[in-house]
């Protein structure tokens, strides 16, 4: 036992940096949005996150996964790849479908805008994420399909 | 995955909505179609939503009480919620609801005013 600890510290030391990272593919079904955000907060634990860090992430994981799910996938269901990484004390996650993409992203990331007609969206999904994390960015391209990435400090 | 995520209670003129621990789009889903029964079949002028079991909500759970807050606005009736935490407080600052719907410590005092 106290032989393999040191040998992970002597990893941890030539590699330079605290690195980790998980990988996975969910059924766009919108009971995975809940357990794509709590997948995310149990990984980011490692980090000693504040329970308000990990609340922060756990909101945009959720608004990321929905939009996928509702408008990526017109909520007719595909595959969410979600991946998230830990380097040093910087946390990435990404949530990704190759479902209709987004003509505009400018201005699907406006507040209050929705494609939604039945009045329960608030078009906030975008504000939230960028509001709880640090750095988010939208890559998307009509009939292919979107990838959100978005990037948090922990522990600051 | 609990499939029924609403609870409803009736209070006079007052339809109070318990809602569930995590208030995503998930579960989210059948509210609208509930509430507006419920609305339609009973003289309903206040609407208070109770957070007291909620823990976790996101943009999805903003999108239904702003529209909710809509429709009881158009019959002249009011919003009232109850029980949330300073997390859940925090969520409906950011997404503007604070400044439309009054909160209120316990059940008694959202329903009484």
């Amino acid at each position: 036992m106290e032989q393999r600890a040191e040998m992970l510290t002597k990893d941890q030391r030539e590699e330079g940096r605290d690195r980790d990272s998980f990988s996975m593919e969910i059924e766009s079904k919108s009971q995975n949005e809940e357990f794509a955000r709590v997948v995310v907060a149990v990984f980011m634990s490692r980090m000693n996150p504040t329970l308000e860090e990990v609340e922060d992430v756990k909101t945009a994981v959720s608004e990321a996964v929905t939009n996928a799910v509702i408008h990526g996938y017109q909520e007719n269901g595909g595959i969410i790849f979600l991946k998230a990484q830990i380097e040093d004390r910087e946390l990435t996650v990404s949530v990704a479908d190759h479902g209709i993409g987004i003509a505009d992203v400018t201005k699907a990331m406006e507040p209050m805008y929705t494609t939604d007609t039945t009045g329960e969206r608030s078009g906030m999904g975008f504000s939230f994420m960028e509001a709880f994390m640090d750095q988010v960015s939208v890559q998307s391209k009509e009939g292919e399909g979107t990838v959100v990435t978005m990037k948090k400090q922990i522990g600051r | 995955m609990a499939e029924q995520s609403f609870s409803y209670e009736a209070k006079g003129r007052a339809l109070i909505i318990h809602l569930p621990k995590e208030l995503d789009h998930h579960n989210c889903k059948n509210l609208k179609h509930e509430t507006d029964l419920l609305l339609s079949e009973n003289y309903i002028t206040k609407l208070v939503f109770d957070f007291s079991k909620t823990s976790f909500m996101d943009s999805s759970g903003i999108g239904i009480l702003l529209n909710r807050y809509k429709q009881m606005e158009r019959s002249s009736g009011t919003v009232a919620i109850y029980g949330a935490d300073s997390r859940i407080l925090r969520i409906l600052a950011i997404g503007g609801v604070t400044k439309l719907v009054e909160h209120f410590e316990s059940k008694e005092a959202a329903v009484a005013e």
